[in-house]
């Protein structure tokens, strides 16, 4: 009686933060003059309007499904892995490694493909290694580890671009050079979404639900990450765990990458990582870090990204509206949960 | 002495004149007991803000004072979620750094790539013509001016002051602080607030003098939120080191232009992040000797060298206000 | 000053902490407030210093109705309260430590302070300096700060939460002349404790709490049984001792250093045989915590050599220690020892071995069901841990415990428990003894050293005595050698 009666006090805070997030950034959207129903209408437009529209939805939600992911295990273990879009970056860069590498071989395609996701996954984790690495070895707050390595990604990926790896003639933002067709993930008939990219994504996520609901491993990472140091006398190895947490994390956000490269750009581009590793941690932190509603969120905040897509040019608005308008939820959400506690503590 | 290398040293201690701002903000409001991590998104949102209202109105002193205020908001919104609704203040500041970002971003559109009023210089009489000293010191703008105020100033209000020991208290042992009769959340609002105001500064400092102008993403001023709040640690909580730190950045910074020349395959990204592995690794050397495994391993080590070793871990060593990040509740 | 307190009620939800509670305490003299962990003595003075409000009665301050907000408030009308763990601040100097909080301009003047404090230690024989860092000074060192800063600020009425405990006999002894010499010249001291000896020898009046009520007011000559009748309800009879030491070594330690950037603890050699108990004595930080670490392999020696039976295990890591059948339980419940926000049901399963991949929720639940009934903790397999008492996490703590175990190391075991829950651990921690267990155990109350332990060794400063035989000492005797006689 009383767990039905304060999900339904929950579900009505909830709609209150997505309306009070919804009144700010159309108070924003007035501020910068523009007509917010008018931004609402093109954004829903722009993202469910055509099959078309909807598909690449799906292009933007496998990678952004593969952080949250990842970043599942890294929260659940009470880490910050805020270098989540480095390692999407790297898993990128890995996987352009590999398929320059294999590219002119006789390998058939589909290996070599295969070889580029394991190289991604294999980026990723180097990359969460470093954190895990200062993090654990050094007592450096993943947040600022992260932070650095997200920059020296960004940095490698530039000079990669404008260096080693630079278009034939002078290198430019937009990119390598693009791998021939046959090295394209294969999409569904006039769509740009592969069906191969949507397998992945969602065994992912029922993996990391798998994992974290029920077993042990999942429990252990649980206790590590609500009391590190009792967890310890009880016997769990710690450091073990964090190292699992950090490298799972960088597997997935690595396949984001190579799922970038492989199926979305096809090339090496300087923001690889489009910012869904910290738009991951806004799905996760929107759904209280528990997997279930990971897919459906995600998929929401990857409308919201491609819907605004066509605001620079309808509307002449800036496309980061999205931004504005994700980081209201999360942030109104946040607020209406501790308003919920205050009143629920004061009864 | 060169005048090149003298130059040099005036700009520097100029470029890091905002991030002394923010460091020493984040400091005050860390000191407090509460995390801010908004700083990188606040810097730019006032960035941008203190911009578009100095190229509206032509007054520099009112984009400034948008810059803070709007810190000073940003940071009331942190200090309302974790001190009043007690949620995560590492989660709410991390959202609104992303907001804030993508608000400055959104609403700064219009005002991309206008050339807009600048800081006036205001060499001191008299000083400013000290050769060499007057130079470094005394041909600067107001805020920079202002900047090695705010160092002696925080310094001295933090360990020499009544209310600056309460300040240490609250962040320390805010229970002993509230039977010494400190209203302790009160306190932590103040601070919190004043602290973002002056987070909300470095902004404008930068859109208005040291990088002038607001060009979008390619601005250059991702980033620098995060590494003030590493300065904070690297400091110690304590605002002369801290200080030190964005000078010692803002070294790395001129360094990185000064040698662009010379490494022409190099892209110009690239140099600019060199500043950022070598902040982990300051932040390696502050906190290794907290690392257990140390202690493991020192344990096994002769005694003489087990000392030294120690002894300058120790040194390095920082410690945060103990209760930073707790939420503070009279039982 | 005169200090009435008129009917006090205060709820804590369905808890009523004070029921109706008058008490009326004059000036000039020593008030003790007698009663067990949990009977509501610390809610009343809590209430007194103003850190909760009352939900009814009054309080009369010489006479006249005072509203007590806040304990800053208090100490504006004159009520000052030295907690059981002194609220001051250990990383900063002791004469910042009496300058926060003490009105005045901006810039705080020092000099003054000093001179301040320089009077008072000289009244009272203290002897503490001002530039030193308070978490350098011992518990019974931050009490006599603590008693100055109040003294300094103006308090007439000084409230003592269990001061004595943790403290050396010498420091006992002066805090005793300081609170008579207060008392004569017309303070009001109100002395909390659940100590029979030290209120009969102390204070001029005693009122007893139970259960939230004022259950007696008496005045000397006491009779001890009376107390413990008015405090427990009924004749308690302390049980009998029982000793399960087979003389079978078990555990040895050989030679051990142990090094801290503040302590040093210097060859260290003892035999701890099956079912034998082992106290640990000594104030607060005299290394007795680095030496229950270092025998649950948590902090390693930098010499020595740690056995188990014929198994080295110097050097080895934690889990290996875990394995041979060593524990730790930590003091701290909530920070060290069980994980909050996780329930009981989730601490069982990961107390136990792993067993597969995937957690048997069935059998999680029968096994959950199982110890809660065998430890009789007061809370649901769903509850989270946070969310019970003190008293039955320290019995869900216990019941983590895996069977069977060679040496059990517990700190402060029974800390804030009531004496039911303590005589109930302690039969199920000797029933352990009787299968051939080890313990090793500190606390801060040397007659529950006394009472349980086999032998029992102090710890002063870092150094270690030699094991002493429990029917050889006494209580007076364990209160000197803490404090340092004979090191």
């Amino acid at each position: 009686m009383v767990k039905a009666s304060s999900r339904w006090t929950n579900l009505a805070f909830q709609l209150l933060a997505i309306a009070l997030a919804l009144v700010f950034t159309s108070l924003v959207m007035v501020l910068a003059k523009a007509d917010p129903l008018e931004a609402y209408r093109n954004i829903v437009v722009g993202s469910v309007g055509s099959i078309n529209k909807f598909s690449d939805v799906l292009v933007a939600w496998v990678p952004l499904l593969l952080a949250t992911s990842g970043l599942l295990v890294t929260y659940t273990a009470g880490l910050w892995n805020i270098g989540v879009e480095g390692q999407i970056t790297l898993g990128a860069i890995f996987t352009t490694w590999a398929l320059r590498v294999l590219q002119d071989s006789s390998l058939p395609a589909g290996l070599i493909i295969a070889i580029g996701f394991l190289s991604g996954a294999l980026g990723g984790m180097l990359w969460a290694s470093v954190v895990a690495f200062l993090k654990i070895y050094g007592g450096v707050n993943e947040i600022f580890g992260g932070l650095g390595m997200n920059f020296v990604a960004t940095a490698l990926t530039i000079w990669l671009i404008f260096g080693p790896w630079k278009r034939p003639g002078i290198g430019s933002m937009s990119g390598t050079e693009p791998f021939k067709e046959a090295l394209w993930l294969p999409t569904f008939t006039g769509l740009r979404i592969s069906p191969w990219s949507l397998i992945v994504g969602i065994v992912g996520i029922v993996i990391i639900y798998l994992l974290l609901q029920g077993t042990y491993f999942g429990l252990k990472l649980k206790a590590v990450g609500r009391n590190r140091r009792a967890a310890f006398l009880l016997g769990i190895p710690t450091t073990q765990y964090m190292w699992a947490a950090f490298l799972l994390c960088g597997l997935f956000a690595g396949l984001a990458g190579a799922v970038q490269v492989l199926g979305v750009y096809h090339r090496l581009i300087p923001s690889i990582s489009s910012g869904y590793g910290f738009l991951g941690m806004l799905v996760a932190m929107l759904i209280n870090y528990q997997p279930t509603w990971a897919a459906p969120v995600a998929l929401f905040f990857a409308a919201l990204n491609i819907g605004s897509i066509q605001l620079p040019i309808v509307m002449k608005l800036d496309s980061t509206l999205s931004g504005v308008l994700q980081g209201a939820l999360v942030l109104a959400v946040l607020l209406m949960d501790g308003v919920r506690q205050r009143i629920l503590r004061r009864r | 002495m060169d005048t090149a290398l003298v130059i040099g040293i005036a700009g520097i201690l100029a470029s890091a004149a905002p991030i002394v701002f923010a460091a020493i903000g984040e400091t005050i409001i860390e000191r407090s007991g509460v995390i801010n991590l908004s700083v990188n998104g606040a810097i730019l949102l006032t960035a941008m803000a203190g911009f578009a209202v100095a190229v509206t109105t032509g007054n520099v002193v009112l984009g400034l004072l948008v810059g803070a205020v709007i810190g000073a908001l940003v940071a009331l919104i942190v200090a309302f979620a974790s001190i009043t609704l007690k949620q995560s203040q590492v989660a709410v500041g991390f959202v609104l750094a992303l907001l804030c970002r993508d608000l400055a971003y959104f609403l700064g559109n219009p005002y991309m790539g206008l050339s807009g009023p600048r800081l006036p210089h205001l060499p001191i009489p008299g000083l400013a013509y000290i050769p060499i000293l007057g130079t470094v010191f005394f041909q600067h703008d107001l805020m920079t001016y202002l900047s090695f105020v705010l160092i002696v100033l925080a310094y001295v209000y933090i360990f020499r002051t009544r209310p600056g020991l309460m300040l240490q208290g609250i962040g320390e042992r805010p229970a002993a602080a509230y039977v010494r009769g400190a209203n302790v959340n009160l306190l932590r609002y103040i601070y919190t607030i004043v602290g973002g105001a002056l987070i909300g500064l470095a902004g404008p400092m930068y859109s208005l003098s040291v990088k002038a102008g607001w060009k979008g993403t390619i601005s250059g001023l991702d980033g620098i939120g995060w590494i003030a709040l590493a300065l904070t640690i690297f400091g110690g909580w304590n605002p002369l080191r801290a200080a030190l730190g964005a000078y010692f950045f803002a070294f790395l910074q001129w360094l990185g232009l000064v040698l662009q020349p010379s490494l022409p395959n190099v892209p110009s990204q690239v140099l600019q992040v060199a500043p950022f592995p070598l902040m982990i690794l300051t932040l390696l050397l502050v906190n290794v000797g907290n690392a257990e495994w140390v202690d493991r391993t020192l344990a096994g080590l002769p005694e003489q060298m087990r000392h030294a070793i120690a002894r300058v871990l120790r040194a390095m060593r920082t410690s945060p206000p103990a209760a930073l990040g707790v939420p503070f509740e009279k039982e | 000053m005169n200090v009435e307190l008129i009917n006090i009620h205060k709820w804590f939800g369905p808890v009523h902490a004070n029921d109706g509670i008058t008490l009326h305490i004059p000036s000039g003299v020593i008030q003790g407030l007698l009663g067990e962990n949990g009977a509501g003595k610390s809610t009343l003075m809590k209430i007194l210093s103003g850190f909760y409000q009352a939900d009814e009665g009054e309080i009369r301050l010489d006479g006249k109705p005072v509203k007590i907000e806040s304990p800053a408030d208090a100490i504006r009308h004159g009520v000052g309260m030295l907690h059981q763990d002194p609220l001051d601040f250990p990383p900063m100097r002791v004469v910042d430590n009496l300058l926060i909080g003490h009105r005045g301009g901006l810039f705080p003047n020092r000099a003054e302070a000093i001179r301040a404090m320089q009077d008072l230690q000289a009244r009272f024989g203290f002897n503490i300096d001002p530039y030193a860092y308070v978490d350098t000074l011992t518990v019974g060192e931050r009490q006599q700060l603590e008693i100055m800063r109040l003294l300094w600020l103006g308090a007439r009425v000084l409230i003592l939460d269990e001061p004595t405990t943790g403290i050396s006999a010498n420091q006992k002894e002066k805090l005793f002349a300081t609170l008579r010499a207060l008392a004569e010249q017309g303070m009001t001291v109100i002395f909390v404790s659940h100590k029979l000896e030290e209120v009969e020898e102390l204070c001029h009046r005693v009122a007893v709490l139970r259960q939230g009520k004022l259950v007696g007011e008496l005045e000397p000559p006491y009779r001890t049984e009376e107390l413990v009748k008015l405090m427990f309800g009924k004749v308690v009879v302390p049980e009998d001792k029982t000793h399960f030491d087979s003389k079978e070594p078990l555990f040895r330690l050989e030679n051990i250093s142990i090094e801290d950037y503040r302590l040093q603890i210097r060859d260290v050699s003892l035999t701890v045989h099956r079912g034998e108990v082992i106290g640990l004595a000594g104030m607060e930080g005299s290394g007795q915590r680095q030496f229950l670490q270092a025998c649950a392999g948590i902090i390693r020696p930098v010499a020595g050599e740690i056995l188990l039976d014929s198994k080295r295990l110097t050097g080895r890591p934690y889990r290996e220690f875990l394995e041979a059948g060593i524990t730790y339980v930590p003091a701290a419940r909530l920070e060290e020892g069980l994980i909050p926000g996780l329930t009981l049901t989730e601490h069982f399963v990961l107390a136990e071995p792993q067993e597969g991949f995937v957690v048997n929720r069935q059998k999680a639940a029968a096994l959950t069901t199982q110890r809660i009934a065998d430890f009789s903790i007061k809370g649901m397999p769903t509850s989270t841990v946070e969310s019970l008492s003190g008293g039955n996490q320290q019995r869900a703590l216990l019941a983590m415990l895996r069977q069977p175990l060679n040496l059990l190391l517990l700190e402060h075991p029974t800390r804030g428990l009531d004496i039911e829950s303590t005589i109930w651990i302690w039969g199920k921690l000797k029933e352990r003894c009787r299968q051939g267990t080890a313990i090793i155990f500190t606390s801060a109350d040397l007659e529950e050293i006394l009472h349980y332990s086999d032998r029992i060794l102090v710890f002063f400063g870092g150094k270690v005595s030699q094991p002493i035989e429990a029917t050889k000492t006494s209580v007076e005797e364990l209160g000197q050698l803490i404090g340092g006689k004979g090191f």
